[in-house]
């Protein structure tokens, strides 16, 4: 068993408060990435449950035991860092075993667990080589070696994945999901890719200044985002964001109109909206699509155009000069400065009050 | 200049024959070592004019109160400065000079450094003060030991001593190898705090925290991540200061002259007091030239040793 409860936890370095009271519950054999821009403070909370940084307030249990003040040796969790940390004067078998020699157990033990995880990651070639004369994508292999041997609980990841080259990152994102797999193990993974957190992930902690903005699937964040940092955040190429102002709002439905002038009705439960309030409209570039001029709810000027192959990303000007980014095609072609129509699925789109708040979608209410 | 024309020339003759770029190299190289030639003919006079007067001084009778009389006498002087009674003692306390003061300032430069490295307010003074006594010349720092820290009557310890009711002692004269060790370790230690220190703060943060979930203490992460990282500037120490000590001499010269007899009396000291007081040149050089080999073999040793570290890769 390995449930990790986090209770109000709060950390400040001197006046700065980092974690601003966090709320977490993390069940057995979850994989949950915490996922959040640079400096937001993901690293600061994985370190305080490794208890590498005291927290100023707060609790953090594993199953029905407080951690919070306890040593980070005692605490039943291993962690695996960005830089890897091995110790560069031992061999990859001594990195590995050094935990449990420490614990001194038994040479047949230690033996055994070291051949066990060097097995499971492909290590045996590698065991009597030193770190420096391994490849990055080895040194990340050793270093989550060393966490295996400990049998912990949990597993803790800081961006472990970050040094290394694409190609590598996505075979060893690989890896780690198969291992989460075999090792039926609860892992904690921080990092600021969302590619990562989407594909990895059962469970998505979004990070935002040191508050949690949304817990859920990945699946779950990227359909119902929660308010517009989240929506923003996930998705690649990002979702757009147009101003409008309230026409005319209740339960059934709401209708806006955008800064050009066009009028939509959104399937959204306006009830909390009042008429003219200022709302935001949120649209993935899978959700808009290019139409004919004459029928469309507005139109655009191309201003540029992606083509990745598979599909050609469209960056569009409104005639309000906002920025829409709309998904066509790969086989799409266009001018530069052309004038294009375009149609939104409404019962895709987004909509935020001027709290930055999603409104509630109405067929999710009626599902 | 002479370079960048080599260079067009070898593009032009490129395109028309490619064969002739390694005459065009062979060109370079030839063209390269001319030009550092003068300085290594320099160098290489500069080496080589003193020792060949050295050795030909060494197979010759050279005393400067019976001029004149410079015939060859082989390998003599050799044998009288290896049979002559201080050189015995001239070796011995060599190599315990030089075994002391690096044991002390090894020891005592990680302890210190560890100490150091460690957040305190005044931390910046505090290492600034332990660097300081390494910019005191040698002959000064002798001098104030001698007359100020080490004199029986009135130096400090002297003071302290009597504060406490004890008889003061005469260290040059009761202890006086272990003064002179006591000096050198002072002028040496601030060059082992100074490269440990430097390089305790490359030692990697995220190792010691690895280490410190794996569950090692204090202990274990000194032994198992500082010491080893540590390795290498202690063999920068070691390796340095062993040039240095080995002549050793302005320190035993200002304070104790070699004596009693021949107690502070090492092989540099022993062929200063045969050149310089007993007037032997021949004497001398040939003491010179067992040094130099004695001093060939220390740096072979230490090279085979302390280098390996060195040169490898980290
Ligand atoms: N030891 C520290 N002392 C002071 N500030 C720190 C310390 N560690 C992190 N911070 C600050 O905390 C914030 C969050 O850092 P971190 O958790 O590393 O962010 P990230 O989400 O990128 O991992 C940053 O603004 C950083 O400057
Ligand atoms: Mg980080």
């Amino acid at each position: 068993m390995a449930d990790l409860t986090i209770k109000n936890l709060k950390k400040s370095f001197g006046d700065l408060e980092i974690l601003k009271g966090i709320n977490l519950n993390i069940k057995d054999h979850e994989f949950v990435v915490f996922v959040g821009p640079s400096g937001c403070g993901k690293s600061t909370l994985l370190r305080s449950i490794a208890g590498l940084e005291e927290v100023t307030s707060g609790h953090i249990y594993l199953d029905d035991r407080e951690i919070t003040e306890l040593a980070p040796a005692k605490r039943d969790l291993a962690m695996v860092f960005q830089s890897y940390a091995l110790y560069p004067h031992m061999s990859v078998r001594k990195n590995m075993s050094f935990a449990l020699e420490l614990a001194k157990e038994s040479k047949e033990t230690i033996n055994s667990k070291v051949a066990e995880a060097a097995r499971i990651l492909e290590l045996e070639p590698l065991l009597d080589r030193k770190p420096k004369e391994l490849s990055g994508g080895q040194r990340q292999r050793v270093a989550i070696g060393r966490s295996i041997v400990r049998q912990p609980k949990v597993f803790l990841f800081d961006e472990p994945l970050s040094n290394l080259d694409a190609a590598l990152r996505v075979q060893m994102r690989l890896e780690l999901a198969r291992l989460h797999h075999d090792l039926k193990a609860t892992m904690i993974y921080v990092t600021h890719d969302q590619v990562e957190a989407m594909t990895l992930a059962n469970k998505v902690v979004v990070l935002n200044q040191g508050q949690i903005e949304q817990v859920g699937s990945p699946m779950e964040l990227y359909h119902s985002p929660a308010n517009r940092f989240v929506a923003g955040f996930l998705g690649m190429p990002k979702m757009s964001f147009l101003p409008a102002t309230v026409v005319s709002s209740d339960h059934q439905g709401t209708r806006i109109q955008l800064a050009d002038g066009a009028t939509l009705a959104l399937p959204v439960n306006g009830a909390t909206l009042h008429k003219n309030s200022q709302v935001t409209l949120g649209v993935r570039p899978e959700n808009i699509h290019v139409s004919d001029p004459s029928e469309s709810d507005f139109t655009g000027r191309l201003d540029i155009a992606e083509n990745l192959g598979s599909d050609t990303y469209c960056y569009v000007k409104t005639s309000s000069n906002e920025t829409l980014t709309v998904r066509t095609p790969g086989n799409f072609t266009c001018n530069f400065g052309q004038q294009i129509g375009l149609s939104l699925e409404l019962d895709q789109c987004h909509l935020f009050d001027d709290q930055d708040q999603a409104l509630p979608r109405l067929e999710r209410i009626a599902a | 200049m002479e370079t960048k024309t080599l260079d067009a020339g070898a593009i032009r003759t490129s395109k028309d024959a490619a064969p002739t770029t390694g005459g065009v190299s062979k060109q370079k190289a030839r063209m390269s070592r001319l030009m550092v030639s003068p300085s290594v003919l320099l160098l290489l006079l500069w080496m080589v004019v003193p020792l060949s007067m050295t050795i030909y001084f060494s197979l010759i009778r050279y005393n400067l109160l019976y001029p004149g009389e410079n015939e060859f006498v082989g390998l003599e002087n050799f044998h009288f400065f290896v049979t002559d009674l201080g050189f015995m003692a001239g070796m011995t306390n060599t190599l315990l000079l030089v075994g002391s003061v690096l044991l002390i300032t090894v020891v005592f430069g990680v302890l210190i450094s560890l100490l150091v490295n460690l957040a305190f307010w005044g931390q910046g003074i505090v290492r600034v003060l332990l660097i300081s006594p390494f910019f005191i010349m040698p002959t000064v720092n002798a001098l104030v030991w001698k007359n100020l820290l080490l004199h029986p009557v009135s130096g400090v310890f002297a003071a302290i001593w009597q504060f406490f009711g004890a008889q003061p002692i005469d260290w040059f004269s009761e202890f006086p190898l272990f003064s002179i060790i006591m000096i050198v370790s002072w002028q040496w230690l601030p060059f082992a705090i100074l490269l440990l220190m430097t390089a305790l703060q490359s030692l990697d943060q995220e190792q010691q925290e690895a280490a410190r979930l794996d569950g090692a203490g204090p202990w274990a992460l000194f032994w198992h991540l500082t010491l080893p990282h540590l390795a290498r500037p202690i063999a920068v120490v070691v390796m340095i200061e062993t040039i240095f000590l080995l002549s050793l001499f302005a320190e035993i010269f200002t304070t104790t002259g070699g004596g009693p007899g021949y107690e502070t009396t090492n092989l540099a000291y022993l062929i200063y007091s045969q050149a310089l007081l007993q007037f032997d040149v021949g004497l001398a050089s040939a003491g010179g030239l067992i040094a130099v080999i004695l001093a060939n073999i220390a740096a072979f040793f230490l090279v085979r040793v302390v280098g390996k570290s060195l040169t490898e890769k980290q």
